[in-house]
């Protein structure tokens, strides 16, 4: 053992205790030039970015519960850009890239694990729309092709070529698609934006929302007022009640979004695997643990409480992809509340009030844009409301015009 | 299991059930603007609180309202629709809808 860890141990003085990663919460002050409600993984990345890009470090950052203690943590870690739509596939394309050098921007590991993912289809239809997308992912640069069921048992040899009675006609492989672990991504970005000046306070839960002639000048919450010389609103499941508090509507509907994960086991699952037919995907973590996702709940819900039905249908599908997993035992299962858009992209930019911007809508797909929702709210505020253009499709007012960002396809069921 | 109870059928199964959206109420086709129409479509009450919702038991294909909580899950009543549509129908596209239901004889 080296000498220095030695002497380390016996030392009562812990340098972490001196530094630590995080401050100690302090007293709210009376005004900051930006407060972004939600510390979640997109409140903190939009911190994180105004602070180092654009030197607007008097940011507060106010959260009822904890760091990324909602949404961040009960996603299930996938990265990916094989979207359908231009607009989408552009703005997840760029998430993607971001992730890839996140660690060493952070210096602190996030776990990020480039590993492919693999969507597999049952129906003709299914292969039609797979085409699409692996070209439309091609042409804006990403790794996305069509691959037949030969090189799928090359590249999974433990699945189940025909889960449920439903053979497996080709898949759609994502080379670019990843893991990353999701707490670190909040982690890290929560300790760049505090280094340099940002004030993250936990359980300060927003009460109201004050709005005189048309602007937000502040916010109300459980430890008294502050002012705001503008709001941004990143709280994923509760979107559409905190911009009921701000005195305006949104397209949102909240359902409950169920997953689990089983004891960890050796390494045998290299890439993500999910089936559309089925609605549920399947991953193993750097830990080991295995990590199933599936469709959204039957009706709206404002809970995480589980159901069985929805946790036995997904494991009857996980075992027709996987036939051994039946012996294995679940460690965790768990719920969060998505906020639902019809057309499966987010709101983002500009809201009817002028200074309070949105960061809202990411139903089941939030995480793996936390990197690019970061840099360009953090551009939409520190340009006065300017808004960038990968952002521009994903506006609120997309609905009046019927110009919606269709992704439901690359969607549902395949996070 | 959660249980349901259906007007027609009584207490079953949540799972015999499909949720079919909130009631809401149709702006006219002809003369509601575009944002009218748009706001019908894709908006609904989204906040927690009592929600009015269209929900069919499948296998005998019977669609019936129930008012419900949205974040308790607790459903406070169901009704068959005619409570609802009988009153606030007006009489005249109600001899329509008549006219428009195929002969059963």
């Amino acid at each position: 053992m080296p000498f220095s860890l030695l002497k380390f141990g016996l030392n009562k003085d812990y340098p972490f205790e001196k530094s630590p990663d995080l401050p100690q919460p302090s007293a709210l002050k009376p005004a900051y030039d930006v407060v972004i409600i939600g510390g979640g993984g997109h409140g903190v990345a939009t911190a994180y970015y105004l602070a180092k890009y654009h030197g607007i470090t008097n940011v507060a950052v106010l959260d009822k519960a904890y760091l990324g203690g909602g949404n961040t943590a009960r996603n299930t870690a996938v990265i990916r850009s094989n979207y359908l739509t231009p607009q989408g596939v552009r703005f997840y394309s760029e998430s993607v890239r971001l992730f890839e050098r996140l660690s060493n921007e952070f210096d602190f590991n996030i776990m990020y694990s480039q590993r492919g993912q693999l969507t597999l289809a049952h129906t003709d239809a299914t292969v039609r729309a797979f085409r699409q997308r692996a070209e439309v992912n091609k042409h804006f640069g990403g790794r996305t092709e069509l691959i037949d069921p030969v090189d799928i048992r090359e590249l999974v040899p433990t699945l189940n070529l025909s889960p449920a009675g439903l053979p497996v006609l080709a898949g759609l492989w994502h080379q670019d698609g990843a893991t990353a672990r999701h707490d670190a991504v909040a982690w890290g970005y929560a300790k760049g934006a505090t280094q340099r000046g940002v004030e993250l306070h936990q359980l300060t839960e927003v009460t109201g929302i004050d709005v005189e002639a048309g602007r937000v000048t502040g916010v109300q919450t459980n430890r008294g007022r502050v002012s705001a010389g503008c709001v941004v609103q990143a709280v994923a499941g509760h979107s559409a009640e905190l911009a009921q508090l701000a005195g305006f509507q949104m397209p949102i509907v909240a359902y409950p979004l169920q997953a689990m994960v089983t004891q960890p086991v050796k390494p045998f699952l290299n890439p993500l695997v999910s089936s559309s037919a089925l609605h549920c995907y399947v991953q193993q973590t750097s830990r080991g643990e295995i990590v199933f996702g599936g469709g959204s709940d039957p009706y709206p819900l404002y809970g995480t409480r589980s159901t069985l039905d929805l946790k036995e249908s997904l494991m009857a599908s996980a075992v027709e992809m996987f036939p051994f997993m039946s012996e294995m035992r679940l460690m965790r299962q768990w719920a969060g509340i998505t906020d639902m858009t019809s057309d499966y992209s987010p709101i983002m930019g500009l809201s009817p009030i002028e200074n309070y911007y949105l960061d809202a809508g990411w139903g089941t797909w939030g995480f793996k844009a936390t990197p690019i929702s970061g840099v360009t709210m953090a551009q939409l505020i520190a340009s006065g409301g300017k808004v960038p253009e990968l952002i521009a499709p994903f506006s609120l007012d997309r609905f009046d015009a019927f110009r919606q960002v269709n992704e439901m396809g690359a969607t549902a069921a395949s996070h | 299991m959660k249980i349901l109870s259906c007007p027609l059928n009584g207490p079953r199964n949540i799972a015999e059930f499909i949720y079919g959206g909130q009631v809401k109420e149709m702006p006219d086709p002809v003369h509601a603007t575009d944002q009218q129409w748009a706001h019908y479509v894709f908006y609904e009450h989204s906040h927690i609180g009592v929600v009015r919702e269209w929900w069919m038991h499948a296998p005998s294909s019977y669609w019936f309202i129930a008012e419900r909580h949205n974040q308790s899950d607790e459903v406070l009543r169901t009704y068959d629709p005619s409570e609802l549509f009988a009153q606030s129908e007006p009489q005249q596209s109600k001899t329509e809808l008549t006219l428009d239901r195929p002969e059963v004889s």
